[in-house]
């Protein structure tokens, strides 16, 4: 009898069971065979209840969130790549390095275990991708129909270096606002998905890490005075939010934000608000003025600002208004949806 | 990218508006209502009224099919997925309106009640496909462009039997509530409110076409122009109601060439026929009782029809006392005007219908034009 041998994972037609969440010999082959294959590292494979990360000089940004999404594979990514995704840009539009990532995940009785390889192998490469390393993690298994699937959180360490010092509380009347390329594309991406609507052309969601642009915006020396990624709630959403806490108002010009024709014309279709749809690989940027041209050249260098425009600027406002020109050339307020996005019938 | 289009867009507009500046005359005053709810939309989101003379005024009209409807229905509704134990199918922006009992149909969501949202009666249909086992309902709202595919999903469940399938119709039509709106006292006899035209909805019409309208054009004398839902429809409408309003003229005039003919679409006309008949009554949240003015299920089809399958009897819900909905509605006040605006009614708490939808009056200028007069 071979005492050490215990029959591999199946990972082409088995599925998450409760004993995978149980603390005994079938959670640590799952972790095993299947998290550590694919994310293994150093720092991970030090395998005690905690990581020991060693300090970087500077100060650290540390940011969390939780995903859950469906589909849970869409154009342009699935749930893994999103989780990565999402914590890094948090932590990146900071103005900070991402280093680490914790992941947790919560994983429903009969998952497929292919499916969860998947999302795993695609954490992987958009760790990689990002040059980030998942140094921690945890998995909990409920019952069938107590989740969805899976759920990811993430949590996020980098480090932000010493002058460095952004926040949304920094933009003042005059500032230009930029965004670093096409809004709504992830939002309806998922909804085009999840409704089985048929468009000509698949929308593709934007899924990505923008720490590689927001490291060359900071090593460009231009005068920044906060960066954001748009995700939930939209553009709309993240510059009414810049609005209170600058206590300013600010004045976008509609003809200047760019957005593909699909996504508008999904919208429409849906009488959506393409101001309000998420976007997951979007940086809204707000820099001085005087910075703004220099600022749009280092957006446009980089591959994931090749669409960057200057949308808007600051403008004083004692109600901190967020109002756009439309291309029409009427003004309006561009303000928080209430609740999610609901399609219009009519 | 398409920014050529936009600033082509914006430039067309900018000559419209010069031509309405140039013809409207400084000793009149113009206003008229957009019926439709996706007008108020388009007008507030591409901020129309800069673009227009102080003295030209746009009304926001009843046709947001979500504002209209009635708590009472919604609690009909609610009643069914929760004490019934019913799927009920509804579309979105229905999610959301409140309904008595600090409820809505996405608060009984979260208790419990099994609602799903889609985006058209087959999606329903397939529902009920799929689930043998439990009735399944159809919560089918709005105006005579969402009535064709009510009335195609009877069918399908006719023809394949569908016995757990049944519609809770609340469907209304847009010539009664106008007749409704000029035939109201402040319209009519008190002359509290002049009403100089109408721009004529852009869908509806596409079935109904532009025939139903002539009779308003003749009766009320009151010129109509049916317009699409883009921008610059609007204001080309807009232009077309001015030069009518100054050459006396009151005929129905048709912006929407590329869809709407006078006939309207007979086919979807004949599919309403077959399966619906007017109602006496109906209540319209904002306008009230309004007389042949909705349809029920013709008795063919009584076996597919809610009320009559899980016996419902409607109670009217009063709104909030101090709602001007009605009054707004009527071009009689504006959103401003009530004490509830932007204060205790907001999107997010509405208190009144046309604070409901982004196509209500309230929550357009809530959304779109607070800038204007802000407190
Ligand atoms: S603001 Fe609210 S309460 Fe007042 S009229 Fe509008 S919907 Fe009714």
């Amino acid at each position: 009898m071979k005492t050490d041998y215990t029959r591999p994972l199946d990972l082409k037609h088995g599925h998450i069971d409760m004993n995978h969440g149980g603390g005994g010999r079938a959670m640590q082959q799952l972790i095993r065979e299947l998290f550590a294959k694919h994310l293994g590292n150093d720092l991970l494979a030090q395998g005690n209840d905690g990581t020991v990360l060693p300090v970087q000089p500077g100060r650290l940004v540390m940011s969390t969130d939780s995903h859950v999404i469906t589909p849970l594979f869409f154009p342009g990514g699935d749930i893994g790549a999103l989780a990565v995704h999402g914590t890094v840009n948090d932590v990146a539009v900071m103005g900070a390095t991402p280093l680490w990532l914790s992941a947790g995940f919560i994983l429903e009785e009969g998952f497929p275990l292919a499916d969860l390889e998947r999302i795993v192998q695609s954490m992987a490469a958009a760790a990689h991708g990002a040059g980030v390393q998942i140094v921690t993690g945890d998995t909990q298994v409920v019952e069938r129909g107590k989740a969805d699937g899976v759920f990811i959180t993430t949590t996020g360490v980098g480090v932000l270096l010493d002058g460095v010092n952004l926040s949304g509380a920094h933009a003042r009347p005059g500032d230009a606002v930029l965004i670093s390329g096409t809004i709504g594309d992830h939002g309806m991406a998922i909804m085009s998905q999840r409704e089985n609507l048929q468009f000509a052309a698949p929308i593709v969601s934007d899924s990505a890490a923008l720490n590689g642009l927001t490291a060359a915006l900071i090593a460009s020396g231009t005068e920044l005075r906060l960066m954001r990624d748009p995700t939930r709630g939209g553009l709309a959403a993240t510059l009414n939010e810049i609005a209170q806490q600058s206590r300013c108002g600010m004045t976008l010009m509609e003809a200047a934000i760019p957005i593909q024709p699909a996504v508008e014309g999904a919208c429409e279709l849906l009488g959506l608000d393409p101001l309000n749809i998420a976007n997951e690989g979007k940086l809204i940027v707000v820099c001085a003025a005087a910075s703004a041209e220099a600022t749009l050249q280092t957006l446009r260098a980089h591959p994931l600002g090749r669409n960057a425009a200057q949308i808007g600027s600051i403008t004083d406002d004692p109600h901190h208004f967020v109002q756009m020109q439309t291309r029409f050339g009427g003004r309006r307020m561009v303000d928080w949806l209430s609740g999610e996005p609901l399609p219009r019938i009519c | 990218m398409k920014f050529v289009d936009e600033f082509r867009d914006g430039a067309l507009a900018q000559g419209i508006a010069r031509a309405i500046h140039a013809e409207a005359q400084p000793h009149r005053r113009y206003a008229f209502m957009e019926f439709c709810g996706g007008h108020t939309h388009a007008i507030a989101r591409y901020g129309i009224p800069d673009l227009l003379p102080a003295h030209v005024r746009m009304i926001h009209g009843p046709g947001c099919p979500v504002c209209v409807l009635p708590i009472g229905r919604i609690d009909l509704a609610i009643y069914l997925a929760v004490k019934r134990g019913v799927i009920l199918c509804t579309y979105g922006d229905t999610l959301r309106v409140p309904a008595s009992d600090g409820l809505s149909l996405l608060r009984a969501k979260a208790q419990g009640g099994d609602i799903r949202m889609i985006y058209s009666p087959e999606d329903a249909l397939r529902i009920a496909r799929d689930n043998p086992k439990r009735e399944v309902v159809l919560f089918a709202i709005g105006f005579e462009t969402t009535t064709p595919p009510t009335a195609v999903a009877l069918m399908g469940a006719e023809r394949e039997g569908l016995d757990n399938f049944s519609v809770l119709c609340c469907h209304v039509l847009t010539p009664a509530a106008i007749a409704h709106i000029l035939d109201s006292p402040e319209v009519r006899d008190l002359g509290l409110v002049s009403l100089d035209g109408f721009i004529g909805p852009a869908h509806v019409s596409t079935i109904i076409g532009s025939q139903p309208y002539e009779f308003f054009a003749e009766e009320y004398r009151k010129p109509v122009v049916i317009a699409g839902f883009e921008p610059l429809d609007v204001m080309q409408a807009i232009l077309m109601l001015v030069r009518q309003v100054n050459a006396g003229r009151f005929a129905v005039e048709n912006e929407f060439t590329r869809a709407v003919s006078r006939a309207g679409n007979r086919r979807a006309q004949a599919l309403v026929v077959e399966c619906f008949e007017l109602r006496k009554h109906f209540e319209w949240r904002g306008l009230g009782e309004v007389p042949y003015s909705a349809l029920k299920i013709r008795e063919r089809f009584a076996r597919f029809d809610a009320e009559a399958r899980f016996d419902l009897a409607y109670q009217p819900a009063p709104d909030h006392k101090a709602c001007a909905c009605g009054a707004i509605l009527r071009g009689v006040k504006q959103p401003i005007d009530c004490t509830l605006f932007g204060t205790i009614c907001t999107p997010d708490t509405p208190m009144g219908s046309c604070m409901v939808s982004s196509e209500g009056a309230c929550a357009a200028h809530y959304t779109y034009g607070r800038h204007r007069s802000p407190a």
